[in-house]
C-alpha cells in the first residue's frame, strides 16, 4: 500500500511552507487566474516573456501543500526556459502525474520534479498538482507572438 | 483526560441514555466497509448520508415487483405502484406535519424545489425594484436561484449578516425588511456551519411585513422533528438522499393558497386536465407541480426513509446526535492549532474547522488513508468561507449511526496529519 510519505514528501512540504517566487513580479508581459472550484485553490501566475523566452515567473495565492509545492518549483523549473520547452516540461510532468503508479518517468529531463511522482498514486489530487501548471499554460497562450518560434 | 474520555464514552451506555447506535449500524451495509485496510469512520453526511438495507430494498422490490407507470395504466401494477406512491405523499406529510398531501409535491431535491418556488411564484408575484431577503449561511442553492430571478426580474438580493459564531444576528435580521421587501428565503439548519436558526421567530418577523418565506430543510429534515404548520413557512424544501433516502429526489413543500395561485414550473404529462392545441387546463394540486413520469422508485426509497427515522423517532437521534456534538467538540477541541468555524449556540451535528496551516485538502487526503472520510472545501458555500477569511474547512458532520469511538479515531487522524504535514 502506498504510503502517505510518497505524497508528501520532505521537498514537497518545504516548497508548500516555503514557495520560491511566491510574489508579484514587476515587470509582466502576462498574468493568468488558475482556480480549482473543488477545493477552493485559487493562483495567479506572473510571466515575464521576451522573445519567447521566460525570462522571469512568480506567482501568488492559496491553496494545499500538494499545489503550493507544484508551483513554486515549477517557476523554478521554467525560469530561463523557451516556451516551447516549458510545454514539453508540463508534458512530462503530466505524464508522470497521470501515469500508472510504478511506471516509468523521463527522471533526467524532470530533474527535482520527480519528486511528485507519488501523485498518480492520489488521483483525486492530480488537478492540484497541475493547477500551476495549467496557468502558466494558459498565460503563455494569452500571447500568440512570443509562441511563434519560427 | 483520558478519564474523562472514557467518562463520555460509558455515558452512551448509559440507562437513560440508551440509543441503540450498534444496532442501527447493522441497517447500512455500507458501514462495515473497510478502506485501505481500516475501517471506514464515514463523516461527510451533510454532503449526503448512507442508506439503511430498509431504503435499498424498498427500491429493489419496487423494481422486483411492481414497475409500471403511475396515474394512467388501468392494470393491476399501475394501481399498485400510484397507490404506493401516493402513499409516500402522506407519510411525508406526516413527516413534516404539513395540513395537506396537497401541499407535497415531489421534486429532485432541495435545489429544484427553490428553483420552483424562484421561477413560479417569483416571477408571478414579483416586480422590479422587488427586494429578496437571504443570509450570509446559505448553501449556493438558496442564492443562486434568487439571483437569477433578479436578474430577469429587475429586484434586488438584500443578505442578512451573521457574527463570528455563524450566527444570524435577529436585530440586524429585522432592519432588512421594508416596504419593498417581497420575499424571503434561509436555511433551516446551515450545511457549512451547523447553525439552526431561529427561524419561527423569524418567519414571524417576516409575517409581520407580509412577506412569504421559504426555509431550505435539506440539513434540517436529518436531524430535527420538523412542523411546518409551527414554524408557519410558506414553503419547506428538503432533499431525500440527505436523510437516508436516494439520490434524485426530494420535497417542495408550499401552504396551499400559495400552490394554487401559482403557475406550472415544468410543462408535461401528468400536469394537465385537457390539452388542445387552443388551450391547456392544468391538473389539480399537487400534480399541476409533477410534469412527466417521476421518480417513482426514488419517492418509495423516500417513503423508506421516513418510515425508518419514524421508527427510530426524530427527537431520540436529535438528543443522541446532540451528545455526540458535544463529545466531539470537545475532544478536537484538544488538539493544538485547531480552530471550530461556527460554534453558534443551537447547532447540527457539523464540525467545521480549520488546523494551524495545514490545508483543508491535505488534511482530508491524510484522514482518508486513515479510513475517515469528511469534506475538505468550500462545501458550497463561498460567501461563508469569505466571511471566517479562509480559503476553506474541513468539515466532519455526523449522523445517528456514527459514534463516539469514531470520534475518537478522527482525533487520531488529525494528529497523524499534523504528523505527516507539520
Amino acid at each position: 500500500m502506498t504510503d502517505l510519505r510518497d505524497l508528501y514528501q520532505e521537498l514537497i512540504l518545504d516548497h508548500s511552507k516555503k514557495p520560491c517566487n511566491f510574489r508579484v513580479l514587476e515587470k509582466t508581459s502576462h498574468t493568468a487566474e488558475g482556480y480549482n472550484p473543488l477545493c477552493g485553490d485559487r493562483y495567479t501566475v506572473y510571466l515575464n516573456i521576451e522573445g519567447g523566452v521566460i525570462s522571469d515567473i512568480s506567482f501568488q495565492g492559496a491553496g494545499c501543500a500538494i499545489s503550493k509545492a507544484s508551483a513554486s518549483m515549477m517557476t523554478s523549473s521554467v525560469k530561463g526556459k523557451t516556451i516551447d520547452e516549458a510545454n514539453m516540461l508540463f508534458e512530462e510532468f503530466h505524464r508522470m502525474i497521470c501515469g500508472n503508479p510504478g511506471s516509468r518517468v523521463n527522471e533526467a529531463a524532470l530533474g527535482k520534479l520527480v519528486v511528485f511522482s507519488g501523485v498518480c498514486e492520489f488521483p483525486i489530487r492530480v488537478k492540484c498538482a497541475s493547477l500551476a501548471w495549467h496557468t502558466m499554460k494558459a498565460g503563455m497562450e494569452k500571447s500568440k507572438e512570443p509562441v511563434s518560434t519560427e | 483526560m483520558v478519564q474523562h474520555k472514557s467518562a463520555l464514552l460509558g455515558h452512551q451506555k448509559d440507562a437513560r441514555f440508551s440509543f441503540e447506535v450498534e444496532r442501527y449500524r447493522k441497517d447500512f451495509p455500507i458501514l462495515s466497509q473497510r478502506v485501505y485496510g481500516k475501517p471506514l469512520v464515514y463523516l461527510d453526511n451533510a454532503a449526503t448520508t448512507q442508506k439503511p438495507r430498509q431504503v435499498i430494498e424498498a427500491i429493489d422490490a419496487y423494481y422486483r415487483t411492481e414497475n409500471a407507470n403511475i396515474h394512467r395504466g388501468v392494470f393491476y401494477l399501475s394501481e399498485r405502484a400510484t397507490k404506493h406512491y401516493e402513499e409516500v405523499r402522506e407519510k411525508v406529510r406526516d413527516f413534516i406535519h404539513a395540513a395537506s398531501s396537497k401541499e407535497i409535491i415531489f421534486v429532485r431535491g432541495a435545489t429544484e424545489g427553490i428553483n420552483v418556488v424562484s421561477q413560479s411564484y417569483g416571477r408571478t408575484f414579483l416586480k422590479p425594484g422587488d427586494e429578496i431577503i437571504i443570509s450570509h449561511m446559505e448553501h449556493h442553492s438558496n442564492i443562486v436561484p434568487w439571483q437569477i430571478l433578479c436578474n430577469q426580474i429587475g429586484a434586488r438580493l438584500r443578505v442578512a449578516p451573521i457574527n463570528d459564531e455563524g450566527e444570524l444576528v435577529v436585530g440586524d435580521y429585522a432592519k432588512l425588511f421594508n416596504s419593498k421587501t417581497k420575499f424571503a428565503a434561509l436555511s433551516h439548519v446551515s450545511n457549512a456551519l451547523g447553525t439552526v436558526n431561529p427561524v419561527k421567530q423569524l418567519i414571524q418577523m417576516a409575517h409581520e411585513a407580509h412577506v412569504p418565506v421559504l426555509l431550505d430543510g435539506a440539513q434540517a429534515a436529518p436531524h430535527l422533528a420538523i412542523d411546518v404548520q409551527d414554524l408557519d413557512c410558506d414553503f419547506y424544501v428538503f432533499s431525500a438522499h440527505k436523510m437516508y433516502g436516494p439520490t434524485g429526489v426530494g420535497v417542495l413543500y408550499g401552504k396551499q393558497a400559495w400552490l394554487e395561485k401559482m403557475p406550472p414550473y415544468h410543462g408535461g404529462g401528468d400536469m394537465i386536465s385537457s390539452v388542445t392545441f387552443e388551450k391547456t387546463t392544468y391538473n389539480v394540486l399537487p400534480y399541476k407541480f409533477e410534469a412527466g413520469t417521476p421518480d417513482i422508485a426514488g419517492v418509495i426509497g423516500l417513503g423508506a426513509a421516513v418510515d425508518y427515522l419514524h421508527a427510530i423517532g426524530m427527537n431520540a437521534i436529535q438528543a443522541y446526535e446532540q451528545h455526540l456534538l458535544m463529545f466531539a467538540t470537545q475532544t478536537v477541541s484538544k488538539i493544538k492549532g485547531l480552530k471550530i468555524i461556527g460554534t453558534a449556540q443551537a447547532k447540527a451535528c457539523v464540525l467545521s474547522f480549520v488546523l494551524d496551516g495545514l490545508h483543508p485538502h491535505d488534511i482530508g487526503t491524510v484522514l482518508d488513508r486513515e479510513g475517515v472520510a469528511i469534506r475538505a472545501g468550500h462545501h458550497c458555500a463561498m460567501p461563508i468561507m469569505e466571511r471566517f477569511k479562509v480559503p476553506a474547512t474541513a468539515r466532519a458532520s455526523f449522523a445517528f449511526y456514527n459514534t463516539t469511538e469514531e470520534v475518537l479515531v478522527l482525533e487520531r487522524a488529525l494528529h497523524r496529519a499534523l504528523e505527516i504535514l507539520k
